[in-house]
């Protein structure tokens, strides 16, 4: 990496490395056997130039030729975009556990055994289930060095178990599934075969729902698949930018309900999507999105803060290219009413399991409109069973303008969002069976 | 390096072993605005091992393409953790074959200059519209050279290069934002994404036009695909349940679907195939190093084949059909499919609307997913039909449906086939993959339509 970094110091103003290299162990079950051990080894060798003013990059995947990387970057620094930043000076990071060392120690035998016990498990409620399950182990490498001085490194161990199953009867298809990450090694299955066995009990009869607008709970799996996608976007301070996020006027004003908060949050323990720093080396932080309701910040990386005139909140990101800016963790304010009460105030409404298709929609606009893949009807305060052929819409706005009430089931999904479920009082629902 | 390759799978107790060794460089610029706000180069070089171990499967991915036997050695220790019973995988003949790309304009000759040039006029057109408050453009491709070497004696070298654009125009009045999309891509062709003027510029203006137009009220309403969109449909409502990963190891799923059975009018053809050449999912070998080939998925209504690896049609008793595909060596490959369309029936246009007193018209895909039974896709534009006539311009609209009732809905299929080479497809977390999809315009009864 000095290598590639002193060759580039000849030919540019400024320079930056980034490495990452990780080894991960994935186990796979399908129809409710191991299938398949896989071993990945990976690394990626990124070279970021400011020459003449202007940004270029370069990345390679395997072995390095330090004077093709930086020939590849030079000859793009004449196309690029207008450097607005420098590289970060020698920063202090602050302590962030990533690492678990305990990852080491756990076997294929060890990620093995949790696949059979939890499939047995699931299988010990529902019989003719299939289910799929993915264990896997990893730890990750980074490191950055830049021309300034700055130089920052950090290890991080990962796990993760997942299990969807499948039942069919007929022509109907049932889904239910659940997922887990940790830095810590994870050797509980019980929370996961916890939550899928409450989606059977749930989803254990299909009922019809009407066409019209009704109250809706939304699930922290709900929430992650309908509502998140708008927010990230239009809280992505490049959108805000370019004047193309909603919200571009909003600081400072009541937008949401008093009692929703919102914040982004890489330096929570133990939590995969945390870090030290980024991946430019800027710092990690807490950084508020939504206060009681009122927009208070927007998310950034070095350039584009620099074009909005503000800091970087330590939220540039590479998903194979230039850092830019996405989300860590997310966390969702907690409330206080339990899952049961919030279904116990409704006589006739929908809780949504899953949803698909959301993102389709106009997620600029807030808009959301899918299919609840799964999705329980509430009659009289009670759950009566599963809701097929049903699709959901409305604006993430609109709905978190007013909320019923907030959950105090609060809990991670998809490893990188902590959220309640949401109980909002009215949404369009269209159905076949209605 | 084929000695070496060859010299690795030899002396091993695996029932079967492949290599996979890589070599890809790519470009990538992407716009935002009035911003070049990316363009970089990347290359790598990686590959994999998998062994196959009475029914278990190993597979180990790396950069270092050094000391391969031992690569091929964990792969055979895993495999055998996982094996239990007798392996079952389809025979192949083995092959030798060099296989090159075939490009009309390759993007790896143009100069990043010339490629700057054309993005930056389109994006200028776009800009330059009233309303536009944004744009964004994203480009890429690549070269990638691929080699195959499997323990039954085949060595394949395959080079292929996939170009792929999208181009988006961003609407804005008085806090509502509304956007249209344009996905393009090509095999290797660079010019197929040149001379787009026209296109970019009604693009921009329709966006415009979504600004003040009515969204849709949800329900059930008799639709009309345009040949995107119902390509699109074709992919994810049918072409997914055809992969047949989901379904050798699921009984239930066979029953359902069983060869033969009846799933839509006779006037309904739907067609996979990597052989149907020059589009995005074309090759002449799969990443198994099967020929490929031309499936009728359904023909005449009834259900002829699905799509297969070697270890999923051996499993179900039936041929492979060369759809096992990795997006790149980090993955091992899986059933895929490649250009998937609907055949083109007699209807014109009009003839399709003539007799539809309200329904609705959707236009050019966004996106679309499917649960295997649900499907759900994304129309870019829609507009009312009233009265056998186009009526209003709709926001977009998302629809929704079980794909076995929707097919047996479809009731009328235009003569107008058009192949869409924009997108990519997604699955097991391997996206995007180039593919192509197609049709003629149809018309589904009863479509559940999202809305207010």
């Amino acid at each position: 990496m000095e290598d590639i970094l002193s060759q580039a110091k000849k030919v540019a103003e400024q320079a930056e490395v980034f490495q990452i290299s990780s080894k991960m162990t994935p186990i796979h079950f399908e129809a409710n056997r191991l299938k398949q051990i896989q071993d990945k080894e990976n690394i990626r060798t990124a070279l970021r130039l400011i020459k003449g003013g202007k940004v270029g990059f370069a990345q390679i995947s395997g072995s390095i030729e330090p004077s093709a990387l930086v020939e590849m970057a030079v000859e793009t620094c004449q196309f690029g975009m207008p450097a607005k930043f420098n590289f970060p000076n020698p920063k202090v990071y602050p302590k962030i556990d990533t690492f678990d060392s305990q990852i080491d120690a756990v076997t294929i035998d060890d990620m093995v055994e949790l696949g059979e016990q939890i499939i047995a498990k699931i299988r010990q409620h529902t019989s003719e289930i299939l289910c799929e399950a993915s264990i896997t182990r990893g730890i990750a490498s980074v490191h950055i060095i830049n021309s300034e001085g700055g130089e920052a490194s950090y290890n991080k161990s990962f796990s993760n178990l997942s299990l969807e199953g499948v039942l069919i009867k007929d022509e109907d298809m049932l889904f239910v599934g659940d997922s887990h990450s940790s830095c810590h090694p994870i050797l509980d299955f019980g929370p996961i075969a916890e939550e899928v066995i409450k989606q059977l009990e749930f989803a254990k009869r299909n009922v019809g729902i009407s066409t019209k607008s009704m109250p809706v709970i939304f699930t922290p799996h709900g929430v992650v698949s309908s509502l998140i996608a708008p927010l990230v976007s239009a809280f992505n301070g490049k959108l805000v930018f370019d004047g193309a996020s909603p919200l571009k006027d909003k600081l400072g004003e009541q937008v949401f309900d008093k009692s929703f908060s919102l914040w982004d949050d890489s330096t929570l323990p133990y939590q995969i999507a945390s870090y030290p720093c980024d991946d430019e080396g800027v710092p990690s932080q807490r950084t508020p999105f939504v206060e009681n309701g009122v927009v208070s910040h927007f998310f950034y990386d070095l350039q584009t803060a620099a074009l909005a005139n503000t800091q970087s909140t330590g939220n540039g990101s590479r998903h194979g290219g230039l850092p830019t800016p996405s989300p860590s963790s997310l966390v969702i304010s907690k409330g206080d009413a339990s899952f049961w009460d919030m279904v116990g105030d409704i006589k006739e409404g929908l809780v949504v399991e899953l949803m698909i298709g959301a993102e389709q929609g106009n997620i600029l606009n807030g808009d959301f409109s899918g299919n609840v893949l799964l999705g329980y009807k509430i009659e009289n305060g009670e759950i009566t069973g599963r809701v097929k052929d049903t699709m959901v819409a409305g604006n993430v706005y609109q709905v978190l303008k007013q909320l019923e009430a907030i959950g105090n089931d609060t809990r991670w999904v998809e490893g990188f969002l902590l959220t309640p479920s949401l109980h909002c009082s009215s949404l369009s629902v269209a159905s076949k069976a209605g | 390096m084929q000695d070496e390759i060859a010299n690795s799978l030899r002396g091993h107790k695996a029932d079967y072993i492949e290599i996979r060794l890589e070599e890809s460089k790519a470009t990538r610029i992407i716009y935002r605005g009035n911003r070049l706000e990316e363009i970089g180069r990347t290359s790598s070089l990686g590959g994999n091992v998998r062994a196959l171990v009475k029914g278990g499967w190993g597979f180990v991915s790396f950069n270092n393409v050094n000391k391969l036997q031992d690569k091929v050695e964990l792969a055979v220790k895993q495999a055998s953790i996982v094996g239990k019973e007798a392996s079952k995988f389809s025979p192949a003949k083995s092959v030798t074959d060099v296989v090159t790309a075939e490009t009309r304009k390759n993007p790896m000759t143009v100069q990043l200059a010339s490629k700057k040039q054309l993005f930056d006029e389109y994006n200028d057109i776009i800009l330059s519209t009233p309303k536009i408050q944004t744009s964004n453009i994203g480009y890429n491709d690549g070269q990638r050279k691929i080699t195959f070497a499997n323990s039954e004696g085949t060595y394949i070298e395959q080079t292929k290069v996939d170009i792929s654009l999208r181009l988006a125009a961003i609407a804005s009045e008085n806090g509502q934002v509304q956007q249209i999309g344009l996905s393009l891509g090509s095999q290797g062709d660079f010019s197929a994404i040149e001379g787009l003027q026209e296109q970019v510029k009604q693009m921009a203006q329709r966006a415009v036009g979504l600004l003040s137009a009515p969204q849709a009220k949800g329900g059930e309403y008799t639709v009309v695909l345009d040949p995107v969109l119902a390509g699109v449909f074709a992919h994810e409502a049918f072409g997914h349940l055809s992969e047949a990963d989901h379904v050798y190891e699921n009984k239930r799923l066979q029953d359902i679907m069983v060869l033969g059975r009846k799933f839509g009018s006779e006037h309904l053809n739907i067609v996979d195939g990597a052989a149907v050449p020059g589009l995005r999912g074309s090759y002449k070998y799969d990443d198994e190093g099967i020929p490929a080939t031309k499936t009728y998925l359904i023909r005449e209504g009834i259900l002829e084949n699905r799509l297969h690896s070697r270890e999923t049609a051996a499993k179900m008793g039936e041929k492979p059909t060369g759809n096992a595909r990795a997006i790149n060596y980090l993955f091992p490959p899986i059933v895929r499919m490649t250009n998937t369309y609907i055949e083109p029936g007699t209807l014109s246009f009009g003839d399709i609307i003539s007799d539809i007193r309200e329904g609705i018209y959707v236009k050019d895909w966004y996106g679309g997913t499917t649960s295997l039974e649900m499907f759900t896709f994304s129309a870019a534009e829609a507009y009312m039909i009233r009265n056998s006539k186009i009526a209003e311009l709709l926001r977009p609209v998302v629809l929704s449906g079980n794909v076995f009732v929707t097919l047996s809905n479809i009731d009328a299929i235009g003569n107008d086939l058009q192949m869409n080479q924009g997108g990519g497809c997604g699955k097991g977390g391997q996206s995007p993959l180039p593919v192509s999809n197609g049709s003629p315009h149809i018309r589904i009864r009863r479509c559940l339509v999202g809305g207010s």
